[in-house]
């Protein structure tokens, strides 16, 4: 019986041994990433994008091959969509929602030799790798511009859900509006949806008709900019360039490009480099920018913005550095302190110069 | 008064595509075929609409397009539950899956694009009407036309002999038969129409409304016209107050969120399904009263000629 004891140690020893992740290189022609998307490719915002990085590495990267599924809910389903990949050789796994990360694990610790990439979330392992953006950078340059074009001083803010990744936007937002605008103020409407254009169109109107001048978004469609252009409202747009929807009102845009890190992660598996890692890339990298400005946005505020961004870009300051107060006044961060990663993923309060409520 | 009319205005506009599909779905029900497909209907529509509007640069050809593609998918539904007898739930719902399905398939070169659409039409006098006016007759031509459908559905089914045959095939589609109306020509050409009604609402959405085309972009709408119809009690009157109840409920919150109050909006949210529940209560206590004439008795049943009862 010990003897049998001592020969599971061994076993458990070897196989445990054995996960400890490898890496060799992948010849190119080789490489075959797989892609679980929340949304449909045709939802035109946050799940578009990820496509558009998708092409963008296989262009990088001729005879990479790649396959995407797409609505794929963050339930159950998705650890199927994850495994059929992993079973059918794909190398690499990217799953580019929030509410995948604990499917990625459980299917990540099953096929220990495919590479996992979760976007958004905070779990790694061995095989596991986690990326995102720092959206924020470029919401705060879109918050300059928005408030140096406000005369009515209130801004409207269409927002889709009440989640940490949201009102770190809103608040990123108007820490850059008050940043040049002490006095104005920005309300938001929550959506709970993150696409529905009839809505983000009647929030857009609801705006509009309580005195607000520019409108910022956080949604997937382009009603909000289309909205605006029709009342002859500024608008920024997100996710991508959404000029087309809006030609003379269209300020700018905090935008993504996935694309980088797609490319970055072909590149390591190519050269056998790869290791589980957090990439949370911003300005400096440019995987979070701001799209083309508007014909009405100023040289002044152009130079303005280019030094903010130039600022954020050295290091030497980021958008959440003290001192930064909440609705009520109170300090939450303090003078000449940068608030932390963890305190930025999991932020739940608005800034000074909000005006609205996070539901809870 | 200036708070109330852009939230009325608002009611009117964002409750229209669900009066269309109310409107449609209670033809449709009042023939006894019951059709759970119109959030896909209503995509097929909103796709037709929009991207025979951006190549044909006309509005009213993508408006008669999408109504024509309604009327085809929805003889899908027709064939598998007239014909066929088949469980008219589930073809429904396979309706509503294929619908969504083929309309974000091919739609997926048509996102991110922009047509001119259908724009607002100012109406000699009716805009000029104080209060009423801007509610009612600050709108686009579609918004008219559902008026005119509300009035012409509420005459046809009450005072025509057409409306009469409609309600005696949902009704007892027996009593029908034995005095030579065809069951199962009536519930086809009801069906079909009232499929290419819903389809107009979808197209209301990309052509009108929104002058866009995204995934999913009606967003769970048909669901609504579906509890809506029970709501209305099978009446077209009934439907519009209650299509614009939706809409200014959901226009009202907006509002109070942009007005910064502390409201629970969700909790306003619910409210337009809560008076649904209820009003499936007060159906059901009051069935076998005789109290309800207007929920056509045959709803779902499928009709075989040659069968006894």
């Amino acid at each position: 019986m010990r003897k049998m004891g001592v020969l599971f140690l061994a076993l458990t020893m070897i196989l445990l041994v054995g996960c400890a992740f490898a890496m060799e290189p992948i010849p190119q022609e080789d490489l075959k990433a797989g892609f679980v998307y929340v949304g449909p490719v045709g939802d035109g915002g946050w799940t578009y994008m990820h496509d558009q990085g998708r092409l963008d590495m296989e262009a990088a990267f001729p005879g990479l091959s790649s396959s995407f599924v797409e609505s794929v809910p963050e339930g159950p389903d998705s650890s199927r969509v994850m495994e059929t990949f992993a079973r059918k050789g794909f190398q690499v796994v990217f799953a580019t929602s929030f509410g995948y990360m604990d499917f990625v694990q459980e299917v990540a610790e099953k096929y220990p030799d495919t590479v996992f990439m979760h976007c958004s979330g905070y779990k790694k392992a061995d095989n596991v790798g986690i990326y995102f953006g720092r959206m924020y950078q470029a919401r705060y340059l879109s918050g300059l511009v928005a408030g140096s074009k406000t005369k009515s001083n209130i801004i409207g803010y269409v927002a889709a859900q009440p989640i940490p990744e949201v009102i770190r936007g809103i608040n990123a937002f108007s820490l850059g509006v008050r940043k040049v605008n002490p006095a104005a103020r920005i309300k938001v409407i929550w959506l709970f949806s993150w696409f529905d254009p009839g809505k983000e169109k009647e929030a857009t109107k609801a705006f509009i008709d309580a005195g607000a001048d520019v409108i910022a978004m956080h949604a997937d469609s382009g009603a909000t900019p289309q909205t605006a252009e029709e009342a002859g409202v500024y608008v920024v747009g997100y996710n991508n360039d959404m000029s087309r929807y809006a030609p003379t009102m269209h300020l700018t845009a905090p935008i993504w490009d996935w694309g980088m890190v797609y490319k970055h992660v072909a590149e390591q598996l190519v050269t056998g480099t790869w290791k589980s890692e957090d990439i949370w890339w911003g300005l400096k990298e440019g995987m979070v920018k701001l799209a083309p400005f508007g014909k009405d946005v100023p040289a002044e505020v152009k130079n303005m913005v280019d030094a903010e961004s130039n600022r954020i870009i050295s290091g030497s300051w980021d958008v959440f550095t003290g001192p930064i107060k909440d609705q009520d006044g109170k300090v939450k961060v303090p003078e000449g302190e940068i608030m932390s990663d963890a305190d930025m993923l999991s932020m739940s309060w608005f800034v000074e110069g909000v005006e609205g409520e996070i539901p809870k | 008064m200036d708070i109330l009319i852009p939230i009325l205005a608002a009611a009117v506009r964002s409750g229209t595509p669900i009066l269309y599909a109310t409107l449609g779905e209670i033809l449709t029900e009042k023939s006894g075929v019951l059709n759970l497909g119109l959030e896909g209907i209503m995509l097929m529509g909103a796709f037709t609409g929009f991207a025979v509007s951006m190549y044909t640069g006309n509005p009213w050809i993508a408006i008669a397009a999408s109504f024509l593609v309604g009327m085809i998918i929805t003889s899908i539904h027709g064939f598998l539950c007239i014909t066929m007898g088949a469980n008219q739930v589930v073809s429904g719902l396979a309706l509503t899956m294929a619908g969504t399905g083929a309309s974000s398939l091919l739609g997926r070169n048509f996102i991110g694009e922009t047509i001119t659409g259908l724009g607002k039409m100012h109406l000699p006098f009716l805009s000029e009407i104080p209060f009423i006016g801007p509610i009612l007759f600050d709108h686009d031509p579609l918004v008219y036309i559902s008026y005119f459908l509300v009035l012409f559905m509420c005459f046809f089914l009450s005072f025509t002999k057409s409306g009469l045959s409609l309600r005696a095939v949902g009704d007892s589609p027996r009593s029908a038969d034995s005095v030579g109306i065809s069951v199962v020509r009536t519930r086809y050409f009801y069906t079909l129409i009232g499929g290419g009604i819903v389809a107009i609402g979808g197209a209301y959405m990309s052509v009108a409304y929104t002058k866009m085309w995204g995934d999913l972009m009606t967003a769970g709408r048909g669901w609504i016209a579906v509890a809506l119809v029970i709501f209305a009690i099978w009446h077209p009157m009934r439907a519009a107050f209650g299509a614009y109840l939706f809409g200014g409920v959901e226009a009202f919150q907006l509002r109070l969120q942009a007005a910064g109050t502390t409201i629970p909006t969700p909790l306003l949210m619910m409210l337009p399904y809560i008076l649904t529940i209820t009003v499936l209560l007060v159906i059901s206590i009051r069935e076998g009263k005789g109290l309800i004439f207007e929920a056509p008795s045959s709803l779902g049943q499928p009709f075989y000629r040659e069968e006894r009862e």
